[in-house]
């Protein structure tokens, strides 16, 4: 692969990456914490109505891990197309 | 000991302790010292961004808020934690790689524009202001308590000890400070949660306290939705606004916050993307700690408040209840005549804040001048929410302590920064880069001096005069950078075909709907035409969460006019190609040195505008005239002492213990000053 191959190859998994990422981060804070709240209200988790939870813990947490994967992905990645430095 | 005493001890310590730090970091060669980037471990880093992220907004007031807004309150905590992750993924890595270091660079050089430049640079500095000026608040709140004086006067020796830190610098000497400041405000913040976690559900982990049993067995946030319901707010696990409003603030949060100029600029100190990547990481981490704590304090600090306040009397009022209501954050007027307080749905009191008379009532309680009709006795500041609960669940007086030295460090670490981010913003984006490109680095240095005076004193009159009106600003300025920025970085990166054109009709269009929204909706404009109210608003969106529909207009005008004009050049295009890729390393970056330039060429005026601002606004509070006299002769006085030529004594090589002698003889004289005008201070309200 030529560099200009190599640099388009990577931005399009580095892309896709993203993509499944923030899909990821919009169910959960938008759709959980906020959209569909009312219906995982019902839902109990010990004292915790599940909306609720995900709303003011649930996707904190999800956001934590979300960026270390990222983190991980991209560093295979560079390693991958030889970006690493 | 008494509180007091714990809270000066404590923030005695940890203040030795900045000190320290910063001295030891200045202690190697001055170029060691002026670079910090290579020497900084992205854990460090991502410790510093983190408390440059966790102002005092985050650490007084959010906790503070949830406690009021219950459900509602989740579009703080989504939206300031979920805006990271869009920083992280969408922005930090590129823009690491461009290897600018403003986000006005960025946008000015990618869409080859001076007009997208300006309206970039209007963008950060109305953020940086309203996030100062929120700051400025905060430390005055920690500082009236903690010194027993008005809030106003507390608010200004807060600006001068800001200054003091904002200078203490140098960029691995502000890194290290920050770091020792989040493991201050963190385990201030997690200790007062622990004990009262532990005092009420038994679960010494607040995030599982918050869902555990109180005494009786029932569920905790049962308790609470039914003490709501009782007393006729609404359910605290519920909420009243809708839920697309609630959606929308949520995006307009995330959006606008992904675009802070004060964070952005951590990133361009490491040294490689990679780096930059991993401290994004762990900043959300240590963030997250604080995040997932604040709702569980908030719902502790609402159920012991309810429980302490309502329908009990006031003679039997806590002493915490008379500190707070001497500073004015609490009050309560009797409306029933039955010397009980009784805080249920409704407001105290008519218009924003209560009017104290100077007059005490029959319990001995302030006087408001200001009572509604509502059946609500009782008004308290939000904002006093995390302060006071120790004291409200009765901790020990060390905690109560930890709690205002750890109030400080928040508003300490993020104000010194964001100073800095406004002063290089005037003097390098606006004036270097459009209005006089050909002006000395002189010219520079003392436009960046300048308008640091401006922003310092617009920050203090902010924290001082008008709350309600900075609350306003604070959700346009959020509103604002979904509106603008955040479109115009994100398609700069990710759509090569984005051009000037596009962008600026996008940026233009989505500031201008956002303006126009807001002043119909929530300021109005004075004299012509008042707000408009909730019912008319479009879609059922509030202003606040409007931010998100601009964004979106933004969004599609600038892909449809991109589309139909011409082509970006093909140097631009380049520069794209470049920042996506992250090994092919970007020219590095400065940023430590204009830190390093402000801290050599700025201080003598930082000195200046102090004095000034405490004339200032010692004036407008009733001061006794021989008082008012003894600053003025002080300001003088340390106008000459820091100014030419007195000062060019002390402008020798030599250094005591590692620290210039220029250095040391300006926080000599103006500790010295600091200690003055205290006491003068303190006399006066004796």
């Amino acid at each position: 692969m030529t560099d200009k191959e190599k640099a388009i190859a990577y931005w399009k998994e580095n892309v896709k990456y993203l993509v499944g990422l923030l899909v990821v981060w919009f169910i959960v804070s938008y759709g959980a914490g906020i959209l569909f709240k009312d219906e995982l209200n019902t839902i109990r988790l010990e004292g915790f109505k599940l909306g609720f939870w995900f709303a003011q813990q649930g996707s904190i947490y999800t956001f934590v891990i979300l960026i270390f994967i990222y983190v991980r992905l991209m560093n295979k990645l560079d390693k991958k197309y030889g970006f690493d430095e | 000991m008494s509180v007091q005493v714990w809270t000066w001890i404590l923030v005695g310590v940890s203040f030795a302790l900045y000190f320290g730090i910063a001295i030891w970091a200045r202690a190697g060669s001055t170029k060691e010292f002026y670079v910090a980037g290579g020497g900084v471990s992205p854990l460090a880093n991502g410790m510093a961004t983190a408390a440059d992220w966790m102002s005092a907004a985050s650490f007084i007031s959010m906790a503070g808020l949830i406690s009021f807004m219950g459900y509602d309150g989740s579009v703080y905590l989504m939206g300031w934690t979920g805006g990271y992750v869009l920083l992280a993924l969408l922005l930090a890595p590129y823009l690491r790689k461009f290897g600018k270091f403003t986000v006005p660079d960025f946008i000015g050089d990618r869409y080859y524009s001076n007009v997208a430049r300006t309206v970039a640079v209007i963008c950060a500095l109305v953020v940086s202001f309203t996030y100062v000026a929120g700051q400025m608040r905060g430390v005055g709140i920690v500082f009236s308590q903690f010194l027993q004086v008005e809030i106003n006067l507390g608010v200004i020796i807060g600006m001068a000890v800001v200054l003091i830190f904002s200078f203490l610098g140098g960029m691995k000497g502000i890194t290290y400070t920050q770091v020792a400041q989040y493991c201050v405000l963190m385990f201030a913040f997690l200790v007062p949660a622990i004990f009262i976690s532990l005092q009420m559900t038994g679960n010494p982990i607040p995030q599982l306290g918050m869902g555990g049993t109180v005494e009786d067995g029932t569920y905790l946030l049962d308790k609470l939705d039914n003490l709501h319901r009782e007393l006729g707010f609404n359910e605290y696990t519920n909420g009243s606004k809708s839920t697309w409003d609630v959606f929308a603030i949520t995006l307009a949060l995330m959006t606008g916050t992904a675009g802070l100029p004060h964070v952005i600029v951590r990133f361009f100190t490491v040294p490689k993307v990679k780096d930059a990547r991993k401290s994004a990481g762990l900043a959300l981490l240590f963030i997250a700690f604080l995040y997932t704590t604040a709702p569980a304090v908030a719902v502790f600090a609402r159920t012991n408040l309810i429980e302490t306040v309502n329908e009990q009397a006031y003679e039997d009022m806590p002493e915490w209840f008379r500190t707070w209501e001497n500073t004015g954050l609490l009050g309560w007027s009797d409306k029933n005549g039955d010397g009980k307080i009784q805080y249920v749905k409704g407001s105290a009191i008519d218009g924003k804040k209560p009017v104290f008379t100077e007059d005490r009532g029959e319990f001995g309680e302030r006087v408001i001048a200001n009572p509604s009709t509502d059946a609500n006795e009782f008004y308290v500041d939000r904002d006093i929410m995390v302060l006071a609960n120790p004291e409200i669940a009765k901790l020990p007086n060390w905690v109560i302590g930890l709690v205002a030295a750890g109030g400080l460090a928040a508003a300490l670490s993020t104000a010194a920064g964001l100073l800095l981010v406004i002063s290089t913003s005037i003097s390098h984006d606006l004036i270097k880069k459009q209005l006089k490109p050909d002006i000395s680095e002189k010219g520079e240095l003392l436009a960046a001096r300048i308008s640091i005076v401006v922003a310092i004193v617009v920050a203090g009159l902010f924290g001082i005069y008008p709350p309600g009106f900075v609350a306003a600003v604070v959700a346009l300025a959020f509103g604002l950078g979904a509106a603008s920025f955040f479109p115009a970085i994100v398609l700069g990166i990710f759509d090569k075909r984005m051009n000037k054109e596009g962008a600026i009709c996008g940026m233009v269009v989505g500031l201008l709907l956002m303006l126009f929204y807001m002043v119909r909706f929530k300021t109005g404009l004075i004299g012509v035409m008042d707000p408009l109210p909730a019912e008319d608003w479009w879609f059922g969106t509030s202003p606040e969460g409007f931010g998100s529909i601009a964004m979106l207009v933004n969004f599609v005008i600038s892909i449809v006019v991109s589309r139909l004009t011409k082509p970006t050049p093909k140097e631009v295009q380049e520069i794209v190609e470049n920042i996506r890729i992250p090994s092919i390393s970007g020219e590095a970056v400065a940023v430590e040195l204009v830190y390093a330039m402000l801290l050599r060429h700025g201080l003598i005026r930082y000195f200046d505008t102090v004095s000034f601002c405490i004339l200032n606004s010692i004036h407008s509070e009733k001061m006794k005239k021989r008082h008012e006299q003894k600053l003025v002769i002080l300001s003088l006085g340390l106008f000459l002492l820091l100014n030419i030529p007195f000062i060019l004594i002390f402008n020798v090589e030599e250094a005591v213990f590692g620290i210039p002698i220029i250095y040391l003889a300006f926080f000599s004289i103006w500790i010295a000053s600091i200690l003055i005008s205290f006491i003068v201070i303190k006399r006066h309200y004796e």
